[in-house]
């Protein structure tokens, strides 16, 4: 029933997106996300494009599970599309009762399409080629100058880390229960939404139970062995940049340096 | 009458690279009356096989049958009758206790009879007959809230939600795991007494080769999901080696007569229960 959910959308696989440090990962992606907002000609989306759409190939993750991303986005994709579409004076090229396309509308309704799929496909490729407990080992690393203001960025990442951890195991565990109760006559799949509802309460009540004695189970092992929090700790796997990141950093700044060239000169 | 599986496989995760098969292409029946153990090691595809007996999952591949009643009929005249045959198989999980969530034990054990839409006093009737069946008594314990019973009372609470069902078949996902070793005995026994007594079809999931040896009339060896031994447990006892390969080993007392036959004992090696054994060595000694 409920075995086949995949955690987030983690793609095992061995391409120097997979390789990458997290951390570079993270913040060669903030870099793309500014390049997208700075592009406004066609060269510049076109270099942006052809560079997602290498970075994509290079992934090894099948294309069709990439473009199921945008899926969710389709509708706000179209709608920001048409709207730019009927909403800029210019040259005109068909009239639709009161609306009016024109040529800058088309242009622009075009890239501002472009931009939220470039968006979406860039930061669906962080989530495809990062296993989320990396991500968030990363992201204790991005937070920690915080600390110094009193942020508990340790406890926080340890916080996503367990959460992400026990994901799999209550879906097991509903999985499990929701077959004993099955078993037992329960009906999940019909009735109005009220008597749904009511349905999962065999599910619910013996399915906090569970994740509250697994908690109490967890926090009693952690203490047995010590555990205080960030102070201190090192890592087993401690997060290093190498060759691979730095070879990805100097790319960017040509595609950045190519971008800005193409941006303001080429006018 | 049988549970019939034919040429059953079953993947997890299919087209995804998490793929994972569970079973492959496993026959096999069980025969209405019969007590059947199913051993292998971790991982060996037992959860899986046990579900697909109670029709809890759909193969990926061949079919189950309850009765001649295909489960996996989504016809729509075979879709009632799939549902009817889905009741005769009653499951119990492992940790069954884990699954109560009503106020009182009463409560509990009738979620099941109410879900089949019974009167008010038939539900009471199966209750009070689920209850006698695991030997909780139900003047003591009908009103208790289940969360303040003790481990082995609550599993009795758990079976009787399923007993409740008034299944033919009943399949149990190692009942006595976390049980102390009086617990272990007294629920081996009543799951005996459901067999011999009330005539229950019973399918165990056990680890204990003892437990199996005692009981069971038949045994299936899983190993990566296929089934490689189906025989009476004094014949699968035998085969030493394939066992070893699925990672299990024969009865405590087996292992001793071939030791003892190894040190020059002239004594038969097939002995599976205690007593069978002390038999065997006595009678060697004796001559």
């Amino acid at each position: 029933m409920l075995q086949d959910i995949t955690l987030g959308q983690f793609f095992p696989g061995t391409s120097f997106l997979h390789r990458m440090d997290p951390r570079v990962k993270i913040g060669l992606l903030f870099l793309l996300i500014v390049l997208v907002f700075l592009c406004n000609t066609a060269p510049t989306y076109g270099l942006l494009g052809a560079f997602t759409l290498f970075l994509m190939l290079r992934s090894h993750v099948p294309m069709r599970m990439m473009l199921k991303s945008l899926r969710p986005l389709v509708w706000i994709i179209l709608f920001t599309f048409l709207i730019h579409l009927c909403s800029h004076p210019g040259e005109l090229i068909a009239q639709l009762g009161p609306f009016e396309i024109t040529k800058e509308g088309l242009q622009q309704g075009i890239f501002i399409s472009l931009r939220l799929v470039f968006l979406i496909l860039l930061s669906s490729l962080l989530t495809f080629t990062t296993s989320p407990l990396k991500l968030t080992d990363a992201m204790e690393r991005i937070l920690s100058p915080g600390k110094k203001i009193g942020l508990p960025a340790h406890e926080l990442a340890m916080m996503m880390t367990i959460a992400l951890r026990f994901v799999p195991t209550l879906i097991e565990e509903t999985d499990k229960i929701m077959k004993a109760q099955a078993a037992r006559g329960s009906d999940f799949a019909s009735g109005n939404i009220l008597q749904r509802l009511k349905g999962f309460v065999p599910v619910l009540v013996p399915l906090f139970l569970s994740a509250f004695r697994r908690a109490d189970e967890l926090a009693m092992a952690m203490e047995a062995r010590c555990y205080h929090g960030g102070e201190g700790r090192t890592q087993m796997k401690s997060l290093k940049a190498g060759r691979l990141d730095y070879m990805a950093c100097s790319s960017m700044a040509v595609l950045t340096g190519l971008l800005l060239y193409l941006r303001f000169s080429m006018q | 009458m049988s549970i019939r599986l034919e040429d059953v496989s079953y993947t997890y995760m299919r087209g995804t690279p998490f793929e994972k098969t569970a079973l492959q292409h496993v026959s096999l029946s069980i025969e209405e009356g019969s007590f059947v153990a199913i051993a292998g090691h971790t991982g060996s595809g037992k959860s899986t096989l046990v579900q697909h007996l109670a029709g809890l999952i759909a193969p990926t591949g061949g079919r189950v049958l309850v009765d001649d009643v295909d489960l996996s009929d989504t016809s729509r005249a075979g879709k009632a009758a799939a549902k009817e045959a889905r009741r005769k198989v009653g499951m119990v999980f492992q940790y069954p206790e884990h699954q109560l969530f009503e106020e009182t034990v009463e409560a509990d054990i009738a979620f099941g009879p109410r879900n089949l839409g019974c009167s008010e006093k038939e539900i009471a009737e199966r209750v009070h007959a689920a209850m006698e069946l695991v030997g909780l008594d139900y003047d003591t314990y009908h009103a208790q809230p289940p969360f303040q019973m003790s481990g082995g009372q609550k599993r009795r609470a758990a079976i009787a939600g399923v007993l409740a069902m008034k299944p033919k078949y009943l399949i149990l996902d190692e009942p006595t795991a976390g049980l102390d070793p009086a617990g272990r005995e007294k629920m081996l026994k009543e799951i005996r007494a459901l067999h011999k007594k009330h005539g229950f079809t019973i399918v165990l999931v056990s680890h204990s080769m003892e437990d199996i040896a005692r009981f069971a009339e038949r045994m299936l060896v899983l190993r990566k999901g296929t089934c490689v031994l189906d025989d009476a447990p004094s014949n699968v006892f035998r085969q030493t080696e394939l066992l070893e390969q699925s990672g299990l080993r024969p009865p405590q007392v087996t292992r001793f007569l071939q030791m003892l036959r190894r040190k020059g004992l002239e004594v038969p090696v097939d002995a599976i229960t205690f007593e069978e054994g002390l038999k065997a060595i006595l009678k060697a000694v004796q001559q």
